[in-house]
């Protein structure tokens, strides 16, 4: 195997969020988003994020692209430490980490032409660079995402989301980074659109050797893209495991309750099959559950889940779980 | 315990008024014919809908299913009469033995809310942040039924219960922004109910919520469809809530019909190539795809205000040929179903299984 690109250790993600109490000396409030989040990720390899709003996966994303502060643990790219890395040395580290972003028309500049847009990485990143080079890459990447480069004078509004969207991936494929990181990139598409920028992502990840950390809320298309998946609620890893044995063999109560809320497009399938529904809502991030962050929803809790925090356990491969009732399983 | 649901079922059914002037068609709710909707603009004339028409059966679920711009927001809006300015319907609305479209906005008001609801996509865009949820939801009932405020409350707060909030009474003093995003989804379908409409209409009620959240809403539409005999439009471009929730299926594009039926033959065999590509589309979560490609409908969606002559589908349609310059007509092909396609069903099954192979 080769070496890792991207090795997280224990990363954690806070915000502060006022105070306890009234007065000016009461202590602040900490905000937990990400807690002790560990996972590699190999040159090449693409590794989904999934979760409901609010479980901390933009956090950990922000985090690994310095936007977010690492509050502890480590974060180590191509075997250098990001934690506590000054701004400026970020710099350095952008051309090989790039991010792709929800919103296609809110990310990109309004005043901005296309062509100025997908330039604007190289002219901060490769000073040196002639204004002749320049504009050949930017038409070569253009080409590469599907855009005919004669429109390289146009505005963003002028483009429908899915075109809006390419110019989002020619923006952060023109730097030629090692790792994308995708945060939602199909969620404000159109199911045909949305199957063009998969595959577009798929294509190039093939030819270039790209990492990708993909973030959906969508499990299908996280299925299909993915070859690990990492289960994230409130804050922690729940469960992580390719993407393959997660969706067909998943261990973690979580886990199972929303693959079963996924809805099938297949009315006998979808009609048939049970829904696991969880009740009640997310825990407020600022006071989340003893124990496992889980159980106050969990159809299976025991009080045992209420004890200590359960640690992501092995289970073969690359499969791992954090479940106080598959710990208890696996020792009787 | 008491039962969210009892104070529902003891009322009498109100079914038999609705019908009772037109014997020929009792179980029918909603009959709409040929509806178009125009929108003027500066560019010129927009035609957002073209000729739909559909029937709804009282307690009946209808999914109109479409990508952005294929009408199916607009349409809703006409049924409503919640056109912008500059929008026009025309075609017929019968519901209760009256024209919709044809009726004075005071006229509509008393239908609006009382016997037509409609829940929106945003649940915070479609509630007031400066109002209790109490006060939203009462004001509904003291309109509607001239409630005093102490019996609407009381029925506000059995409601709430109805849609699963906890600690009603409680909950009715809070304002918008104390609640999660499902939370709110539940209140605006509570409100939605209060007067126990007889047609819902629900525009992406679930898109903007998480998938565990999207389940429940979906449950709870379920089970009060169930119990207080409401029929639903549900209008969304997720093709899998269409096959959990809908009876009849009717496919949009670019303000056309392109195919409708019952939901299981639509989607165990589509008959446009419009409704094949979208299906294919999907990544699907029970498959494994490996890493194969996911089957992609070329082009982009087109732009109202230029329509391709013909069929609107045609410059992105894999089946396309000479014929598909002249608008296919909307036509019967089996006892429930109807399409727009110009080619033959046969050649379009046998090129898909094809394809599959």
């Amino acid at each position: 195997m080769n070496a890792p690109l991207l090795e997280v250790r224990d990363l954690k993600v806070e915000f502060k969020v006022g105070r306890e109490g009234w007065a000016p000396w009461s202590p602040a409030r900490r905000l937990k988003a990400v807690q002790e989040v560990s996972f590699t990720l190999a040159p090449g390899e693409t590794l989904g994020i999934v979760g409901e709003s609010g479980c901390g996966k933009s956090s950990l994303a922000r985090a690994l692209i310095g936007l977010n502060p690492i509050a502890g643990g480590s974060v180590k790219f191509a075997g250098r430490e990001l934690a506590g890395l000054a701004e400026t040395e970020w710099q350095a580290l952008r051309a090989d980490v790039q991010m792709i972003f929800q919103d296609p028309l809110s990310s990109l500049d309004p005043r901005m032409t296309i062509g100025d847009i997908i330039a604007e990485p190289l002219r901060w990143l490769r000073p040196g660079m002639a204004p002749a080079e320049i504009k050949a890459e930017v038409e070569r990447v253009m080409t590469r995402v599907g855009l005919q480069p004669n429109v390289i004078n146009r505005y963003p509004h002028e483009f429908s989301g899915g075109q809006c969207q390419r110019v989002g991936i020619a923006r952060a494929l023109i730097v030629k980074p090692k790792l994308i990181i995708c945060d939602e990139p199909v969620s404000a598409l159109d199911v045909s659109i949305q199957a063009q920028v998969i595959n577009l992502l798929m294509d190039l990840q093939r030819e270039d050797g790209l990492a990708l950390i993909f973030i959906a809320h969508d499990l299908a298309v996280v299925r299909h893209i993915s070859d690990r998946v990492l289960v994230m609620y409130l804050g922690r890893v729940m469960e992580t495991a390719d993407a393959d044995t997660l969706f067909r063999a998943s261990a973690h109560p979580y886990t199972r309750a929303l693959l079963s809320a996924v809805p099938i497009p297949d009315p006998a399938l979808e009609r048939s099959k049970t829904v696991q529904i969880l009740e009640g809502d997310l825990p407020s991030p600022i006071a989340p559950p003893s124990g496992c962050v889980f159980r106050s929803r969990c159809p299976h809790a025991i009080a045992a889940c209420g004890v200590g925090v359960p640690k992501l356990e092995r289970r073969g491969g690359s499969h791992a779980v954090a479940c106080t009732l598959a710990e208890i399983d696996a020792a009787g | 315990m008491t039962d969210p649901h009892a104070h529902a079922r003891s009322l009498p059914p109100e079914g038999a008024r609705v019908g009772s002037g037109r014997p020929r068609a009792a179980a029918s709710l909603l009959q709409v014919r040929n509806l178009n909707v125009r929108f003027a603009t500066p560019e010129g004339e927009v035609a957002a809908v073209n000729d739909l028409s559909f029937d709804l059966a009282e307690g009946e679920s209808l999914g109109i299913v479409g990508e952005s711009g294929s009408g199916k927001s607009q349409t809703a809006f006409a049924l409503m009469g919640l056109l912008a300015k500059n929008g026009r319907a025309r075609g017929e609305v019968i519901y209760g033995g009256a024209n919709l479209l044809a009726l004075s906005e005071a006229e509509l008001n008393r239908r609006r809310g009382s016997e037509i609801a409609m829940i929106y996509q945003d649940p915070m865009t479609a509630l007031n942040p400066y109002l209790s949820v109490g006060d939203q939801l009462t004001e509904v009932l003291r309109f509607h039924k001239g409630m005093d405020r102490k019996a609407a409350f009381a029925e506000s707060a059995r409601m709430l219960d109805a849609v699963k909030i906890a600690e009603a009474k409680k909950r009715l003093g809070m304002y918008p922004h104390e609640f999660s995003g499902g939370m709110r989804q539940r209140v605006v379908i509570a409100m939605a109910l209060l007067c126990r409409p007889k047609l819902l209409i629900a525009d992406e009620p679930t898109t903007a919520l998480d998938v565990t959240v999207q389940a429940q809403i979906l449950r709870l539409l379920q089970e009060l469809r169930r119990d207080f005999g409401t029929a639903v439009i549900m209008i969304t471009h997720d093709l899998g809530v269409v096959a959990g929730v809908c009876d009849q299926v009717l496919v949009m594009y670019a303000g056309r019909v392109m195919e409708q039926g019952p939901a299981e033959a639509l989607f165990a065999r589509p008959s446009h190539p419009y409704t094949m590509g979208l299906l294919h589309a999907v990544p699907r979560m029970d498959h494994n795809h490996g890493s194969d490609q996911l089957a992609t409908i070329p082009g982009n969606p087109p732009n109202l205000l230029a329509l391709p002559p013909g069929c609107p589908f045609a410059p992105r349609c894999v089946e396309r040929d000479a014929a598909c310059l002249t608008p296919a007509p909307l036509t019967d092909f089996d006892e429930q179903r109807r399409r727009a396609c110009h080619r033959p069903i046969e050649h379009l099954l046998r090129a898909e299984t094809e394809g599959a192979a």
